[in-house]
């Protein structure tokens, strides 16, 4: 059971297939390709690589479960939410490709309509916005920024600055890596030839989202040490990625520094539970692709098919270390939020109401903050950094799901509980 | 995506790309999907499903993510009415 349809969970499942497995794929989006390959399966310019991962996933014989949230797993079964109902699914073995999320720090005017993530902004695109001829500030920082910035030019907008919060020397070193790393140079190219009229500012962060009416109008930038104020039509901003560890926390995964713990065969601290992606480390595709095959074939019986693939795991693990150093959070980025500036959305919780409190755990039960549907996915990842907070183990479900599917979730354990077996 | 398909949103009836989520639909009808516990309207932020800013009731079921829902012909969108109380 590969849980997060992703190229790791494509990957992990088609290679556990190929194996022998019985392999089942869920996805809680309406096809398969997780963020980095959304809608990519039917779409003219998608990679080679995609394309063969794709043609791959529909050549074998994995089960797809699409448009189903897994909200929790118990004794063997996973338990997923769809538009209409609930799926439950017994499993062996479970790996989770959960991937990660962008990293949102709050800033005065970034619950303004118009300001989006960097990959969130992305993924609309890609869902149909239309953003021919409109002007765009992308901000923040991480190859994601240039990613997207490439995206959009592409497809017609006016990327009208990319912010880089890191420093030049700091992305020049990063390019340096990319550049070695097998594989990348193409990427890199492409990139960097659809980018080549966007300014690119490094030591750049944002500083305020100004707007009428609730819409955006300017992002005011701290631009090497100037302020100064872009008109925009849309500001995609994310300060690199978090990984999804929730599922695998909830399950009884261990964490080191943040991410799942794994062995040399994805195995993660919990018996017959295999972690595969950016969850285990932000890598980037290559990796993930690694790491999903290592994890199907291992939880498949086959660690012999997963040996070979060692070495570049390896490889990729450098340019990911390089990653997290390049684009490592200045600390200034801390004293963007100001006192009224909401950290928590989901339930208006500013930052003088939370600075009144010293942990998560305070903060959540005096000002709800962490208790909205987002379950403190956005304002848990800030305030990690703003205040170095843990939001600590989450219990299912790990998404608002309905009365009935939580019904479900413990009739499941009652059901396998009362079967007395040890599977 | 070269075909339009029609939706409704807030009752009011808006063209949208085929393929297209409901996150979208509601960008290009210029509507915000809900409205913060202070009153402020709010839209897509992760376009993931994970913010759950995007949440609105479609064809008569709440709590939705517009994000990772695709639109179909003739579907009726809701964004939260804005009450006094504020909360969405």
């Amino acid at each position: 059971m590969v849980v997060g349809a992703g190229p790791a969970g494509i990957a992990a499942a088609v290679s556990a297939a190929r194996s022998g497995a019985r392999s089942a794929l869920v996805d809680d989006n309406p096809s398969p390709g997780g963020q980095i390959w959304r809608n990519a399966e039917h779409a003219s310019e998608t990679s080679s690589s995609a394309a063969a991962w794709f043609e791959r996933l529909r050549s074998t014989s994995v089960q797809h479960l699409f448009g189903a949230r897994v909200f929790g797993a118990d004794s063997g079964v996973v338990s997923a939410e769809s538009a209409d109902g609930v799926l439950q699914i017994a499993y062996r073995d479970l790996i989770l490709a959960t991937g990660a999320r962008e990293r949102f720090l709050p800033f005065p005017g970034w619950t303004l309509a118009n300001v989006l993530g960097a990959g969130g902004l992305q993924a609309l695109a890609k869902s149909g916005l239309p953003v021919l001829n409109k002007r765009i500030v992308i901000a923040g920082t991480g190859p994601l920024l240039l990613a997207v910035a490439a995206y959009l030019q592409d497809h017609g907008a006016h990327v009208v600055a990319i912010c880089e919060q890191t420093s030049r020397t700091a992305l020049a070193r990063f390019a340096w890596h990319a550049f070695h790393a097998p594989g990348k140079i193409a990427e890199a190219w492409n990139l960097s030839r659809s980018i080549r009229s966007v300014p690119l500012y490094t030591n750049t962060w944002p500083v305020a989202a100004l707007g009428d009416h609730g819409r955006l109008r300017v992002l005011r930038i701290s631009h090497q040490g100037k302020i100064r104020e872009i008109e925009c039509d849309y500001v995609g901003c994310g300060f690199h990625l978090v990984p999804n560890v929730e599922l695998p926390r909830s399950l009884g995964c261990e964490l080191e520094n943040g991410f799942v713990h794994v062995d040399d065969f994805q195995q993660t601290s919990a018996p017959h539970i295999y972690c595969a992606g950016e969850p285990t480390v932000i890598g980037g595709l290559e990796l993930s692709l690694l790491e999903g095959e290592i994890a199907g074939y291992a939880a498949a019986g086959r660690r012999d098919t997963a040996l070979p693939l060692f070495g570049q795991r390896a490889r990729y693990r450098r340019f990911a270390r390089a990653m997290a150093q390049a684009f490592s959070l200045r600390p200034v980025l801390k004293s963007l939020a100001q006192p009224d500036t909401w950290i928590c959305r989901c339930e208006d919780v500013s930052l003088e109401r939370l600075h009144e409190h010293d942990s998560w755990r305070a903060a959540k039960l005096h000002t709800r903050c962490g208790m909205g549907p987002c379950q403190g996915r956005i304002c848990g990842a800030a305030l990690e950094f703003l205040q170095g907070w843990d939001t600590g183990a989450p219990r299912a479900p790990i998404f608002p799901v309905r009365c009935a599917s939580v019904a479900a979730l413990a009739s499941a354990h009652d059901l396998t509980a009362s079967k007395g077996s040890a599977q | 995506m070269a075909d339009n398909i029609p939706v409704r949103v807030n009752g009011k009836p808006v063209e949208v790309p085929q393929g297209s989520t409901v996150a979208v639909a509601l960008f290009i009808a210029g509507a915000a999907s809900r409205t913060s516990v202070h009153g402020e309207p709010r839209s897509a932020l992760c376009g993931m499903g994970v913010c759950f800013e995007c949440r609105v009731t479609i064809d008569g079921v709440q709590q939705r993510l517009g994000c990772q829902t695709l639109c179909r012909s003739g579907m009726e969108i809701s964004a939260a009415a804005v009450t006094e109380t504020g909360s969405a």
